[in-house]
């Protein structure tokens, strides 16, 4: 299946700034596709250059098979949903809805009733004749919506869409964002610097530091199998130890992890490629396991225990985070345990016991 | 006492000596005296039946109003581009070249008026209306530029991004978007121009024809001690006129503001 | 990328557009403000003929405006009423625009600046001709002073003289310092001058270690905003100045309308402008080396 957007080598310099490094990616026609990094990192940048909003200094963009050197702005197929949702103050919500359908073919009646079908679409069944300037902040980025898609672009864009919302408004618009796409059906990709929201809504994402893209790939095998460092401690919560790595045998590297001995890693649990020297592993949270009295360590027999003290509590509700410091070990690890019924939480100062699955632990070279 | 009173007492006192002059107007326009003094005399609307059959003061009220209308729409003009060029856009020069543009806000008026006399001398010109607006539009549209810049800086960019986004080119986006939204700056622009050349003197007295403008027959009347009274009447209707032409202004300038959502800095700098 | 690519970038790029449209406003003010200023500066170095003008260039008229007793009189005495006014002005402002600023609730303050600014956007010569009835020979002080009994006979020092110039111009530039002032004043921190009460500075200490200095960016605009418009003043020294009044502005209006000698009028110009910039270039020099405050 061919992509709907192919990015080749593209650079953007602001002067001497060099905003984007050499981007060559392709994005799949109706997938929900995320740019996620941290500010500055030339996600925005990119989004624009996409748009139209922004020329590259080097390097194409195809958009549907078709080069868009050149191609201003308002002759892309498209379209955009800005972070300050750009609603015209001076119209009503249909005449924003209806806005870009002005050199339209179509007969006024056939024109008013898709706004109506799109305001029904985002929500806003009714809303036709409030002015757009009495607006609630998730009204207006749901009249965007409408106004954007109403136009059945190839792409949708979206710039931060949420980060003027509050955290409730912000989750409930998460879940409808993707619902909306699968239900429309057409290629959205979005900019964030939010990582919960990323994993929540994409299909792909892509993580960008410094106008490069650090790694791109479907938000289970991010989370799962960051290539390096720094995409791991963009995502999520990690703990890192420092290793030493051997040469790969057969399909398995054996690493000295501080404090944890030796330990037989899989290749693929190696996404940055292995090296023999000094490295690091990572491990997430959940990975490890407070062991109460008597429980033995996971089924499988790959299971291994290690003992510490309890260093800190932070009692979250669903969820306990322990900071523990293993017999061995200087830096606490940060472990995660759901609250379930009847499980104990472990006060400071406990000793404790930890379960840990070596298959668990990502090698960083 | 509560703190600020003293402040507060100072400034109510050096309005009063600001408005002061302005308020002898009205008092002396309605007194029957051709002795512009203390005591009083009786009312009389004398002087103003009187400005009603002055010929010349028809002229010049009409050369006056010609020029301001012209002014005002030619310094908007200047001054929308002006302002666009100076919110959205960097180009190499810029802070010179807005930086001459709005140099007659420091310049004495005699300074600019001399030099486009010798000038348009100079090459041939004729003196008429025409030269007075040239004048006038030089000096109104610093003004006009300041007015209209807060204008612009208070339009969300994305707004017409967003326009282009959904297909309109540059031209239908100005019309669409920005100039319904800059549109109480415009109109603020125009009227405080309108002023500004209406009342007018040195500029005028330099470069004006045979018709003279109002302020420069104000000016030709005022060594005359009978006319005196009639002058302080044409004065009232003058300041009258400026003040709500003020009012007016402001109001629109408020209002834009409500309109885009921006945010109150107190006036017009 | 080929030339035409290039040639379309640039056309659509930043700076283009900014140049194409900053070029009307840009060439109005270049034909009629550099070129008429340029065409001062050429006239001051020609010579006046009896009905034309001579091309042979001199510095005569220069050597005139300089040397002769009378416009280096005129020249000195605008200068002082220059100087009076903006001190005066800009002294009594001050306070005006503190109170507006620190006293006023935020609601309030467009109102009060807009009062304060009806004045200015009166006629300015009505309002300078009022100042003659005011202080005339039977004008309005005289004539209140007199039937209160305050004074026997009318009082002749406040008109037709420098006084009166300097009171009407100080009155027409009241809110050109105020609303410098006002601007500096409000881009000051509040929470600086609770941290330095926190310090424990008294009140009047605050606002002279803290307060002054950072509103006189604000307070050297007011000064050069008085001082330059007002030192070309034509209208005040010519109704209410009478002969000791003039100034430079009466002078050169003299050699242009009434005695048609456009170098010599240049020439004073062209030295008023030249005195009037060298002197708010020292003001601005002396204002960075002993005040030190950065922007």
């Amino acid at each position: 299946m061919k992509p709907i957007i192919e990015l080749r080598d593209v650079h953007k310099y602001y002067g001497e700034y060099h905003a984007l490094r050499g981007i060559s990616t392709d994005i799949r026609a109706g997938e929900f596709f995320s740019l996620l990094g941290p500010s500055g990192c030339g996600k925005t940048t990119l989004l624009r250059t996409i748009a139209g909003f922004e020329d590259v200094s080097q390097g194409t963009i195809h958009i549907d098979g078709n080069l868009m050197e050149g191609v201003p702005a308002n002759r892309r197929p498209t379209n955009m949903v800005f972070q300050s949702y750009a609603i015209f103050p001076h119209l009503t919500v249909s005449e924003n809805v209806g806005f870009g359908l002005r050199r339209d073919p179509r007969s006024k009646a056939e024109k008013a009733r898709a706004v109506d079908e799109a305001l029904e679409m985002v929500g806003l069944a009714g809303f036709g004749a409030r002015a757009a300037h009495a607006l609630s902040g998730g009204q207006r980025q749901r009249v965007a919506l409408a106004r954007a898609l109403i136009l059945k672009p190839k792409v949708l864009l979206l710039d931060e869409p949420l980060s003027a919302l509050d955290k409730k408004l912000r989750e409930q618009m998460q879940h409808e964002l993707r619902h909306l796409q699968r239900h429309v059906g057409i290629t959205f990709i979005l900019v964030t610097h939010d990582q919960e929201e990323a994993l929540i809504m994409s299909d792909r994402i892509a993580v960008m530091f410094e106008g490069g893209i650090a790694q791109l790939a479907p938000p289970q095998e991010l989370y799962r199998r960051p290539v390096d460092r720094q995409v791991a401690e963009f995502i999520g919560v990690m703990n890192f130890l420092p290793a030493t790595v051997s040469a790969p045998q057969g399909g398995e590297i054996a690493c000295d992890v501080a404090g944890l001995g030796r330990v037989m890693i899989d290749a693929e649990q190696c996404p940055g490629g292995a090296r023999p020297g000094e490295g690091s592993v990572g491990f997430r949270p959940e990975t490890l396991t407070m062991l109460y009295e008597g429980e033995a360590a996971g089924e499988g027999g790959r299971g291994r225990v290690a003992e510490g003290m309890v260093a800190e509590v932070n009692y979250l509700g669903d969820m306990t985070y322990y900071a523990i410091r293993l017999d061995g070990i200087e830096r606490p690890l940060t472990i995660s345990m759901r609250n379930v019924v009847g499980r104990k939480v472990f006060e400071e100062g406990e000793r404790a016991r930890v379960a840990w699955d070596p298959g668990a632990l990502v090698l960083f070279c | 006492m509560k703190e600020g009173t003293g402040f507060r007492i100072y400034a109510i006192i050096y309005l009063v000596f600001l408005y002061a002059p302005i308020f002898l107007l009205p008092l002396f326009a309605f007194n029957d005296s051709t002795i512009i003094a203390f005591p009083l005399s009786g009312f009389t609307t004398n002087w103003f039946s009187e400005l009603m059959t002055i010929p010349a003061l028809h002229g010049a009220v009409q050369t006056s109003l010609i020029i301001a209308v012209s002014t005002s729409i030619l310094a908007t003009c200047l001054g929308t581009f002006a302002a666009r060029a100076a919110t959205r856009y960097d180009f190499p020069g810029k802070a010179p070249i807005m930086g001459f543009i709005m140099l007659p806000l420091v310049l004495p008026e005699i300074i600019v008026a001399v030099s486009l006399l010798v000038v348009l001398l100079g090459i041939g010109i004729q003196l008429s209306a025409w030269t007075v607006i040239l004048g006038h539009v030089l000096i109104c549209t610093p003004f006009a530029i300041a007015i209209l810049n807060s204008a612009f800086q208070s339009l969300d960019r994305s707004l017409e991004e967003a326009a282009r986004d959904l297909g309109e080119n540059r031209w239908a986006t100005f019309w669409l978007v920005t100039f319904p939204l800059i549109m109480p700056g415009i109109i603020s622009s125009l009227l405080i121009s309108f002023t500004i050349s209406l009342d007018e003197f040195i500029i005028a007295f330099f470069l004006t024809g045979t018709d003279p403008t109002l302020p420069v027959y104000i000016w030709s009347q005022l060594r005359f001690p009978t006319k005196l009274p009639s002058i302080m009447a044409l004065g009232t209707i003058l300041v009258a006129l400026s003040i709500t032409l003020l009012m007016i202004a402001e109001y629109f300038r408020r209002k834009g503001i409500q309109r885009t959502g921006g945010k109150e800095t107190g006036g017009f700098l | 990328m080929d030339a035409r690519t290039r040639w379309g970038r640039f056309l659509r790029s930043e700076a283009a557009s900014g140049l194409i449209l900053i070029s009307p406003t840009a060439f109005y003010a270049l034909l009629l403000l550099a070129v008429p200023l340029g065409a001062i500066l050429v006239y001051s170095v020609l010579t006046d003929g009896y009905l034309e003008i001579i091309w042979a260039p001199t510095f005569a008229n220069y050597i005139e405006a300089f040397g002769d007793e009378l416009y280096r009189q005129v020249m000195f005495r605008s200068l002082f009423v220059s100087a009076t006014v903006t001190l005066v002005t800009v002294l009594l402002a001050y306070p005006v625009a503190y109170y507006v600023s620190f006293h006023v609730a935020p609601q309030r303050k467009s109102l009060w600046l807009f009062l304060i600014t009806i004045p200015f956007w009166t006629s300015y010569l009505i309002r300078v001709f009022l100042w003659k009835v005011i202080l005339g020979f039977n004008g309005v002080v005289n004539t209140s002073l007199l039937t209160l009994g305050i004074i026997d006979e009318p009082l002749t020092f406040i008109l037709y003289n420098v006084n009166a110039v300097v009171i009407t111009l100080a009155h027409a530039y009241a809110p050109f310092a105020i609303l410098p002032i006002f601007v500096a004043l409000e881009k000051i921190d509040r929470p600086l001058l609770e941290a330095a009460q926190d310090l424990g500075e008294s009140k009047l200490l605050a606002f002279w270690r803290v307060t002054l200095p950072l509103s006189m960016p604000g307070v050297v605009a007011a000064v050069l905003i008085v001082f330059i418009p007002t030192i070309g003043d034509y209208v005040t020294p010519q109704l209410v100045g009478g002969p000791e009044g003039r100034m430079i502005a009466n002078v050169i209006q003299l050699q242009y309308l009434r005695l048609d000698n456009y170098p010599l009028g240049s020439a004073l110009a062209a030295s008023a402008m030249l005195i009037v910039t060298a002197v708010s270039l020292v003001f601005l020099y002396l204002n960075r080396r002993f005040l030190r405050v950065r922007q």
